[in-house]
């Protein structure tokens, strides 16, 4: 190569420079690399989660809610696929025309879209929830990006405000909010799956993983419920109700041998479909409200009596002169019944045959009957909002107490728990556990009474509904019936309230081996009559006509058997 | 004959380089088909823009850097009153005047200035090669300014930065003293917070979303954030070609353009990283190599410049989609999708090659 001092002299000079500038692009080269290795392994993790939750996302799959049925398997509550319109409102591009077919197909305003698609800080909003599939997909032939569908179900409730307070109701999530829909909500709504899916920005599901949890559907519920008594009872109960402008009233029908609740009704009810406004209309008051039960209570004191002293049924009581005085209190009859047995106590619902009766006992002994019979503590139902009632330790007792509660005062109870106590009568003295649900085997009952002072009491509560009995209006034709009637004056913040009352009436039939208990009460009646036999007695009359006929219980009495003397109206008892 | 007919047509072009350049544009055209959505159009587009681009390394190679030397003015001349003409007549797409119709084809002057200013400023500096005075620097800075100001307007910010760049090189490279480098380093940083000052409150709003993407998540920032979202996802031995799952599902904006490093970062992670920087480090030693050994200042300049000028914009666009600059228009070299900056590009390493392979014969003549 020839010297060439031109060449020489240019490429000195610079040389440094050019070094200079390599370490700098290594340097830069080196900063770009560290930067990677910061990004892509040192921060990677939250970066990867990052990239993650902007395209995966796990849908929910909404498991099938279980139904809910009767024990003849006549629906109750059972859901129906809807689908429900959403929207993500940054991917939404819609058109003029679009939005007004929108608005047209789902009854929503202009602006009210508008309002929901503004919202561009949410990726999700419901236009509207739970409409039918069919305009379900013509919303979707609209073909508004950004617009999507999510699978629902709607609870729908065939029986509607019959059955209302004891199947219950979900809110819009599906999520049980009364009666079996709360109480057995877990059962019911089994368990949500998932699916993970991959979306693109325009929230379009792009792939399913492979990562999907199956559903799994919800339990059926069979209760014990027969829904045609359970119709029965509320339209005989609705009839009282309004017949006597009552505040409220509530009914249950008892299977006499399994404790099986067959019919539970409340009013007001309310429609569980379209649970608006009920406010004050959801509690079952069955068991969540606990009364006086007065009378009613009377079979079980004077039985009591028979178990512990030395009572049979034709046992002389003196009750003349139809009051009697304990300390400064006293105690009345209607009028002077002068000596009657022990049958004409229950007949006559005599107040005070029935004190001097329980007197003879220790307070532990009636208190001992009384918690047997499960008064003061609740039920193994597995149901909502369960009362109590109230059952004073026996220690704090005074005799007039003593006395009162042998007809059902200082004492409260629910109706449910009063339905089942009777169940003593009709079991030769053992108490059966009450059910909410159908059961297979026949339960183990308990014995609370002998069985001879159980069936004496089931005899001499017949009397009650004939002829010089306070409750004539229980009578059933064809069939033997008894019970035993009730009034008493409510309970008002300072003390009894003079002029409301609650009547009721506890039966059992047939007498002959009974089949069917009910335990009726109407609560404030307003039209001047109260009285257990006159407002709840006709209730258990209708309702076990009707159901021992349905149930295809052989009659045990001739057809004609109702007798009811036409002057006798409105048969008078004690409170 | 035949073979050398071959030997005649290849004759000017640098195996090496050429290798090097092949090899990465193979990679480009990989991930343009999966940034893109797996569209054979944009590829077999792309495949359209290289042919016509090696076509113009060929011709720029063929050219001797004397002919280079002599155009050098013209070709500088030409482009500023192109510029000028966009500036009163060119046509506006996207808020932006950047293309002249010249009735047969639209032009991007910006482009011819990428090549024609730090020729401009090498012929100008050969003519003072002895010792460059202060007075020349000043000129020099003159000559520079114009077509940057020019572009700036347009606006282009990322095209008059580069071209800055490739000009600062040759003056660096031509011996530009320290005094000067650190004297205006110095007046920049003084002239700051008065520039500052005189902003609007907008235009600082931007300023600091520029340096901090994370200030405006869903508007400016966006793009940072999806794009150092996207290279994370990758990991080390990324996701795989064709399974980024943020660059296939349509998170990251501009991802066949200037945010293809994210699409290539997701699928092949830190190894593919390093791997296309020492794609790039080869190149870019080659070019320095070629400088080096050029003979005539003219040549020594040039070939300075595209190198430095190819390395500024990698690290630019590399730099900005990993979230360590801010976001500036700047493609990646060989790989973003893109016609007019291929043929730019490939002309320059046309040039490159013109004086590896020419320098024998003045040395030999």
């Amino acid at each position: 190569m020839a010297y060439n001092p031109i060449q020489h002299h240019i490429v000195k000079l610079p040389s440094w420079r050019r070094r200079l500038l390599l370490i700098c692009i290594l340097l830069g080269f080196a900063g770009l690399f560290a930067r990677g290795i910061y990004l892509q392994s040192l921060h990677k993790e939250f970066l990867q989660q990052k990239g993650d939750a902007r395209y995966s996302r796990t849908l929910a799959l909404q498991a099938h809610r279980g139904k809910i049925t009767d024990r003849n398997g006549e629906l109750l509550a059972i859901s129906s696929p809807v689908e429900s319109v959403w929207a993500s409102p940054p991917d939404v591009k819609i058109t003029a025309t679009q939005k007004v077919k929108l608005g047209q197909l789902l009854g929503i305003k202009s602006k009210e879209i508008d309002k929901k698609f503004a919202n561009l800080q949410r990726g999700f909003v419901y236009i509207k929830r739970r409409v039918s599939p069919d305009l379900a997909a013509k919303v979707m032939s609209l073909g508004i990006p950004g617009v999507f569908l999510q699978r629902e179900y709607k609870r729908f409730y065939p029986a509607g405000d019959v059955t209302a307070h004891v199947v219950g109701f979900t809110d819009i999530n599906d999520k049980g909010q009364e009666g079996f829909e709360l109480a057995q909500n877990a059962l019911l709504s089994g368990k949500a799956g998932s699916r993970k899916v991959i979306k693109d920005r325009q929230g379009r599901i792009v792939e399913d993983l492979e990562d999907v949890k199956v559903p799994q559907d919800g339990h059926d519920l069979v209760l014990s419920i027969d829904r045609r008594i359970q119709y029965l009872t509320y339209r005989e109960l609705a009839r009282a109700v309004d017949l006597y402008k009552a505040k409220a009233g509530a009914a249950v029908v008892l299977d006499a041998k399994t404790g099986e609740v067959l019919a539970m009704v409340n009013l007001p009810t309310y429609n569980p479909n379209n649970p608006v406004n009920i406010q004050g209309k959801t509690r079952n008051r069955v068991i969540t409200d606990v009364f006086e039960p007065g009378s009613t209570l009377k079979s079980i004191a004077v039985s009591a009596a028979m178990e512990f002293g030395d009572f049979k049924p034709d046992t002389p009581i003196q009750t003349a002169p139809g009051y009697m005085k304990i300390g400064p209190a006293t105690i009345h009859d209607t009028h002077d019944y002068g000596v009657l047995t022990v049958a004409g106590v229950i007949q006559k619902s005599s107040n005070v045959g029935a004190s001097k009766m329980v007197l003879s006992l220790k307070r532990e002994e009636l208190w001992s009957v009384f918690n047997q019979l499960g008064f003061g503590s609740r039920m193994d139902i597995g149901f909502p909002g369960q009362a109590s009632g109230r059952l004073r330790p026996y220690k704090s007792w005074r005799p007039i107490e003593q006395a009162t509660m042998s007809y059902g005062h200082g004492i409260s109870v629910t109706l449910l728990q009063l339905a089942r106590a009777y169940t003593v009568f009709a079991n030769e003295g053992e108490l059966m556990p009450i059910s909410l649900l159908k059961i297979k085997d026949a339960p183990v009952g308990h014995q609370v009474f002998s069985a001879q002072v159980a069936n004496d009491m089931k005899t001499m509560m017949e009397q009650v509904v004939l002829p010089g009995g306070t409750a004539l209006k229980a009578q059933v034709a064809g069939y033997r019936v008894g019970g035993k009637t009730g009034t008493a004056h409510k309970l008002g913040p300072t003390g009894y309230e003079k002029d409301k009352y609650v009547g009721s009436f506890v039966g059992l039939a047939p007498a002959s081996n009974p089949r069917l208990i009910m335990a009726v009460m109407i609560d404030e009646p307003t039209t001047g009559k109260y009285y257990g036999g006159t407002v709840a007695a006709p209730v258990f009359s209708a309702v076990m006509s009707d159901a021992l006929r349905m149930l295809a219980v052989p009659q045990d009495a001739p057809n004609n058997n109702v007798v009811i003397p036409p002057d006798v109206e409105d048969v008078k008892e004690a409170i | 004959m035949f073979s050398k007919l071959i030997q005649g047509i290849f004759k000017h072009i640098d195996s090496f380089l050429i290798s090097c350049l092949l090899f990465t544009l193979l990679v480009g055209l990989f991930v343009l088909y999966s940034a893109s959505g797996q569209s054979f159009n944009r590829v077999s587009a792309q495949l359209i823009n290289i042919g016509v681009a090696l076509v113009a390394m060929w011709f720029a190679a063929n050219i001797q850097p004397q002919l280079l030397e002599r155009v050098a003015v013209p070709a500088y001349i030409l482009g500023v009153l192109l510029l000028i003409g966009v500036a009163l007549f060119g046509d506006i797409s996207h808020g932006a005047r950047r293309w002249l119709n010249l009735g047969f084809t639209t032009i991007q002057p910006s482009e011819i200035m990428r090549i024609a200013a730090p020729m401009m400023l090498a012929w100008f500096f050969a003519r003072r090669e002895a010792s460059p005075r202060i007075r020349d620097f000043i000129i020099a800075a003159a000559l520079l300014a114009t077509p940057v100001i020019l572009i700036m307007k347009q606006p282009d910010l990322g095209t008059s930065l580069m071209i800055t760049a490739s000009g600062f090189y040759v003056l660096f490279l031509a011996g530009l003293s320290w005094k000067f480098l650190l004297g205006g380093a110095v007046s920049i940083g003084a002239m700051a917070p008065v520039f500052w000052s005189m902003l609007h409150d907008y235009q600082r709003r931007r300023i600091e979303i520029l340096i901090d993407p994370t200030q405006d998540p869903l508007g400016a920032g966006y793009h940072t954030i999806q794009a150092t979202i996207a290279l994370g996802s990758g990991g080390v031995t990324g996701k795989g070609w064709l399974n980024g799952t943020q660059s296939q599902l349509d998170f990251l904006p501009e991802r066949t353009t200037d945010f293809i490093f994210a699409v290539f970062g997701e699928e092949f992670g830190l190894i593919g990283n390093l791997l296309l920087l020492i794609l790039f480090s080869l190149i870019i030693v080659r070019g320095i190599v070629i400088a080096g050994q050029a003979q005539s200042t003219f040549s020594r300049l040039l070939a300075g410049s595209i190198t430095f000028t190819f390395f500024t914009y990698a690290f630019v666009n590399i730099g900005m989609v990993s979230g360590i600059l801010p976001v500036v228009g700047v493609p990646l070299p060989l790989i973003s999708y893109g016609g007019t900056s291929m043929v730019s590009l490939f002309a320059c390493f046309g040039i490159l090659m013109s004086i590896r392979t020419h320098k024998k014969l003045v040395a030999s003549g």
